[in-house]
Order: structure tokens, then C-alpha cells, then sequence
């Protein structure tokens, strides 16, 4: 498990930052994004994948998490 | 020296990379690159923060030197404690020159030290009771300080001291804030690590301190965020954004005080400057409080223009009106700066290595003079720091993480810039193989360099360095080739004879 910061830029999309490694990069696909279930398997554009819990929409942005890691592409 | 291809560029790295081992070269492969500005992410080209060869001569510093040195260290009203053998506190004193306003020993400490001066029987029974009593003695001589930051060096950690309890415990006794910084030289790789630890300590000890607490807000508060005011950098940045009409709440960490600290989290936006040893409390805040963060360049003015213009788009008309009046204001001065320096520096060429933000921050600068930035490249750099890098440079110069003296001496002597920006241990180095150097750490003593009035002495002092005529004596006169021409040679004979 990592724990992750999800933001949203000013475009709207979503970007993931792992503090741990300084590493921040665009989520480009999420599974799970409306507002009663959002997480779920998330993409990042280098091709990593994470795992969040589903839950619902949060409040606000930028928010930690935690994630799980199912393939990094680092 | 006129460009190197892509291909020239390759070989040169090669070439260099001949004289390691099989695996030091393997290793140090994947730190040196030909910059590509088509790659969008920089791991794919270039590795970075990642533990240095050991037997190679680096120039990185360590997490104590990140942290006292750099963030901890400027915050002026409060004592930083050096805790641990006396070396690291005095040999880290007063080097960086962080300007501050304030009488030093009475209510701001800024160029002292303070250290506990372990012996061997600290090391041996626990240094917890020496620190206690040096808390006391601060609060007894300097009780004007406004709190206290103990700044671990390598043995407490070895030793396994608890200052946190000394803290907590000294905190109440003296009602004044006392931060235990577990900065321990050893942890990391480099002092990268020392930024992020301090930032988390001002998180968990000092941020929250005034949280719902009454503060007279406007609606263009703004704080400076990651500007050390080396030589008076932020002072410089500063009169910038209150002449558009931004008030500047808090300063970060150059002539800040802990007040400006406690009280950052009341303001609309965080402009920060050098982003690697503060975007770990930047994006801190926008979390827990909202607070957007902006990166921004104050070096040069094509870079402060859009700055000012970017920063100034976070706020309503009044601010927009207010950046264009500052741009329109001091653009005749720095045509004249232009005009007069450009000519002497056209075309000249730049090799930089340098820590922080300096290294893809000052190309637009050099730009402005019409210099070209050949090779970049950063001591304790991440990869989004060269992310951001790759945009800035042009094609096929040169990119080196944690360079080793060699490296950077061979690739210097075969791309024989005009200029190199790098430090004092760089400095002697270079000048004596006849390349000026300045130091890009500390402004040579000179700065500041940020905003519009530094521009100016930024001009000037690279100027100076280039244009100086001790460049053309390096070689002494009996052992000048004889198609220097016969006309110089009476010359210098008279200066020889002047001397003598």
C-alpha cells in the first residue's frame, strides 16, 4: 500500500502524486467516476496502475489516499 | 564553440564514461543525457536522486545540510540548534548568506550557531540531559528568540537520543515552540531528503499553531514560498508583487519569521519559487487547506513578465491591471540593461550545475542576454525536476545529474563554454583552466538576482566574469605561440617590465 495524493488540475482531469518518490503524473483512465462510487483500478499515463477502495466522490481536491500498487511501470 | 550535434553530443558522454569500471560506467550512463525536448517524461532519458558512486567525487551535501542549511536555517527569529558534534554547525554557519533585517543575538539569530558540541561522554551516555540544559540556557541569554529547532546531526540518530521528549518536555517549560528535526546526515541520498524533512516538521509542529484563530485577510493575500533571499532575492521579488497590489503575508525562509510561518495558512495563494525543497508543504496546504500553489521564475524578464502575468491570472482585474503597470513600468530599464550588455555577450555560451531551481531557472536570463545554455544539470534533482528541465533546454545540449568532478571537468574542457554557473568548489577549478566561473549558488557575493533590479546586477556580473582581460593572460608571455603577432609582443613586454 502507498499512500497517494489525487488532484485535480486546472483542466479538470485528475493527477496522482506519490510522495514518497516525488513522482506525479495524469490519470488517464479511472474506473469508477461518478458521484456515489469513485476509485476503483486507476491508469496512470506512463502505464503504472494503482488500486483505490471505491468510495464515494471525495468533498474536495486535492486528497490522500491510500492506494494499492497492481503494476508500476517505473 | 559552436553547437555540438546530437551524435557529438553521444560520443562526448561516451567518451567521458570510458575511464570507470564496467559497472560504475553502467551506472553513471543512466545519469548523463543529450537532452531531447520531445520526451515528455525525463525518466525515460536521464536518472536522478539515486545514491551516489561511491569513490567518485560528488558535490552533494547531506539531509542536516538540507535542512538546517536551507529551510530551517534562514527562518531569523528563532534559535536553530546544531545538536551534535560541533563541526557540522560551524562549517554550515552564515555560508549561504540569507539576508535578514533585525539585530543578530538580541531577536534574530541568523548568522550564529548554537550547537550542543558532543564529546565522547555524550556519545556514550546519551546527549537527552545536554540538550535540556542548553534549551534553558538559550531561553536565559536570548529570551527575545521566538522558538527553537533542533537540528539532529548524524550521531543522535546512531546513538538513538529522544529528543522529541526533551522537546515536548523544554516546550512547556518555556512556553515557546521547540522542533525536534530528525535530520540526521546519513538519511537519503543527498540533502533533497533534509528539504522534505523539514518540511514535514514545519507541518507537524508549526503550520497548525494559529489555525482558527482570528487574522485580518484582504483578498490578494500571497505568500513567497522557496526564496532563501540569497544576497536579498526575495526582497527584490517582494517589491514586485506589492507594486501589483499583492500583500505579501509570509516569506519562506529567507527573512521569515515564525510568525509568517504560523500564519501562511491564512493566504489565497503560495507562490513558490524553488520547488524542490518546498512543494512537499505546498501541496500540504492545498490539501488540508486550500490553497492553491503557483511555480514562478523571477530570473530575467521574459520569465518575470510571465510570471507576474500568471500570478496576476489567479486574481481579479485590479492585480491584472496592477502586473501590466509593473511590466510596462520597468521595461525601459531593462531595454537599457539589454542594449548595453547584449552586444557584449551575444552568442557566448553557458554551463551550469547548480542544486534547486538555478539550473533550468536562469536559462531565460542568459537568454535575455542572448547567451545559449549548452549543459545543465542538478546535484540533488528528482525527475520532475528534469521534467521540467527538458522544456527549457534546447536540443541536443547536455543534461548531467550528480556529475562527478571528473565529468564535469572533461565535458567543460572539451565543450569549452564560455561561462560556467557553478559553485565554490567548482570555482578555482575551472578559473585556472581559464573558463570564469560564477558561482550560482551564492551570487559570488553579489545578488540579488531575482525580480527587475537583479536582472541588472545579474547583467553586470556576468559581464564582468566574461569580459574581464585576465582571460586573455593565461598564457604567459614566453610560452605565447609566435603567430600571436609581433605587435602584442612589445606590449606585454613593457607591462612585464612595469611589474618588475
Amino acid at each position: 500500500m502507498a499512500n497517494i495524493m489525487v488532484r485535480k488540475t486546472a483542466v479538470g482531469t485528475y493527477s496522482f502524486y506519490l510522495p514518497k518518490r516525488d513522482f506525479e503524473d495524469a490519470i488517464v483512465a479511472m474506473e469508477f467516476d461518478s458521484s456515489d462510487k469513485w476509485g476503483g483500478e486507476i491508469r496512470l499515463n506512463n502505464g503504472g496502475t494503482y488500486y483505490i477502495e471505491p468510495q464515494a466522490l471525495p468533498a474536495r481536491f486535492p486528497i490522500s489516499l491510500r492506494a494499492r500498487r497492481l503494476d508500476a511501470a517505473e | 564553440m559552436s553547437e555540438l550535434t546530437r551524435e557529438e553530443t553521444e560520443a562526448l558522454i561516451q567518451e567521458v564514461l570510458e575511464v570507470y569500471p564496467d559497472k560504475a560506467r553502467r551506472d553513471r550512463a543512466k545519469h548523463l543525457a543529450v537532452n531531447d525536448q520531445s520526451v515528455e517524461q525525463s525518466k525515460k532519458c536521464i536518472t536522478s536522486n539515486r545514491k551516489s558512486l561511491p569513490g567518485v567525487m560528488t558535490v552533494r551535501g547531506c539531509a542536516y545540510a538540507g535542512s538546517k542549511g536551507v529551510v530551517w536555517g534562514p527562518i531569523k527569529d528563532m534559535v536553530h540548534v546544531s545538536h551534535g558534534p560541533i563541526g557540522c554547525g560551524q562549517y554550515s554557519r552564515a555560508g549561504r548568506r540569507n539576508y535578514y533585517v533585525g539585530t543578530t543575538g538580541v531577536d534574530t539569530f541568523g548568522t550564529m550557531n548554537f550547537t550542543s558540541d558532543f564529546q565522547e561522554k555524550d556519545i556514550v551516555f546519551g546527549g537527552d540531559k545536554k540538550l535540556a540544559r542548553l534549551i534553558g540556557e538559550i531561553e536565559m541569554l536570548f529570551p527575545l528568540h521566538r522558538g527553537i529547532s533542533v537540528q539532529s546531526e548524524c550521531p543522535i540518530g546512531l546513538i538513538g537520543d529522544d529528543i522529541e521528549a526533551v522537546s515536548k518536555k523544554a516546550a512547556k517549560e518555556i512556553g515557546k515552540p521547540i522542533v525536534p528535526v530528525r535530520c540526521e546526515g546519513f538519511r537519503g541520498v543527498s540533502q533533497s531528503l533534509g528539504h522534505h524533512i523539514a518540511n514535514d516538521s514545519i507541518r507537524d509542529w508549526v503550520l497548525d499553531r494559529r489555525d482558527g484563530q482570528a487574522f485580518a485577510a484582504t483578498p490578494y493575500d500571497v505568500s513567497i514560498i522557496g526564496d532563501y533571499n540569497i544576497g536579498g532575492d526575495a526582497w527584490a521579488s517582494r517589491i514586485l508583487l506589492e507594486e501589483m497590489g499583492l500583500r505579501v503575508v509570509s516569506q519562506w525562509a529567507g527573512d521569515g519569521t515564525l510568525a509568517e510561518i504560523e500564519m501562511t495558512p491564512k493566504v489565497k495563494l503560495n507562490l513558490l519559487h524553488c520547488y524542490r525543497s518546498m512543494n512537499y508543504i505546498s501541496r500540504h496546504m492545498e490539501e488540508k487547506y486550500g490553497i492553491p500553489w503557483l511555480e514562478y521564475n523571477f530570473f530575467g524578464p521574459t520569465k518575470i513578465a510571465e510570471s507576474l502575468r500568471a500570478i496576476a491570472a489567479h486574481f481579479d482585474d485590479h492585480i491584472r491591471e496592477g502586473a501590466e503597470r509593473v511590466i510596462a513600468r520597468y521595461q525601459p530599464t531593462m531595454e537599457a540593461v539589454i542594449a548595453h550588455y547584449k552586444p557584449r555577450l551575444q552568442g557566448k555560451t553557458v554551463m551550469l550545475y547548480v542544486g534547486g531551481l538555478r539550473p533550468r531557472h536562469v536559462i531565460g536570463a542568459y537568454e535575455d542576454l542572448g547567451m545559449q545554455v549548452i549543459g545543465t544539470g542538478y546535484e540533488f534533482a528528482h525527475n520532475d525536476d528534469y521534467d521540467r528541465t527538458i522544456k527549457e533546454m534546447g536540443n541536443a545540449t547536455l543534461l548531467y545529474d550528480d556529475a562527478t568532478g571528473f565529468e564535469l571537468e572533461e565535458f567543460i574542457k572539451r565543450m569549452k563554454p564560455d561561462l560556467v554557473g557553478s559553485g565554490i568548489k567548482e570555482k578555482y577549478v575551472f578559473q585556472k583552466m581559464g573558463i570564469p566561473l560564477r558561482q550560482m549558488h551564492s551570487w559570488d557575493y553579489s545578488g540579488p538576482y531575482h525580480g527587475y533590479d537583479g536582472f541588472a546586477i545579474f547583467a553586470r556580473d556576468m559581464d564582468m566574469a566574461i569580459s574581464n582581460p585576465c582571460w586573455s593572460k593565461q598564457t604567459p608571455p614566453w610560452k605565447k605561440q609566435p603567430e600571436s603577432g609581433a605587435s602584442t609582443a612589445p606590449r606585454e613586454a613593457g607591462e612585464l617590465k612595469k611589474v618588475a
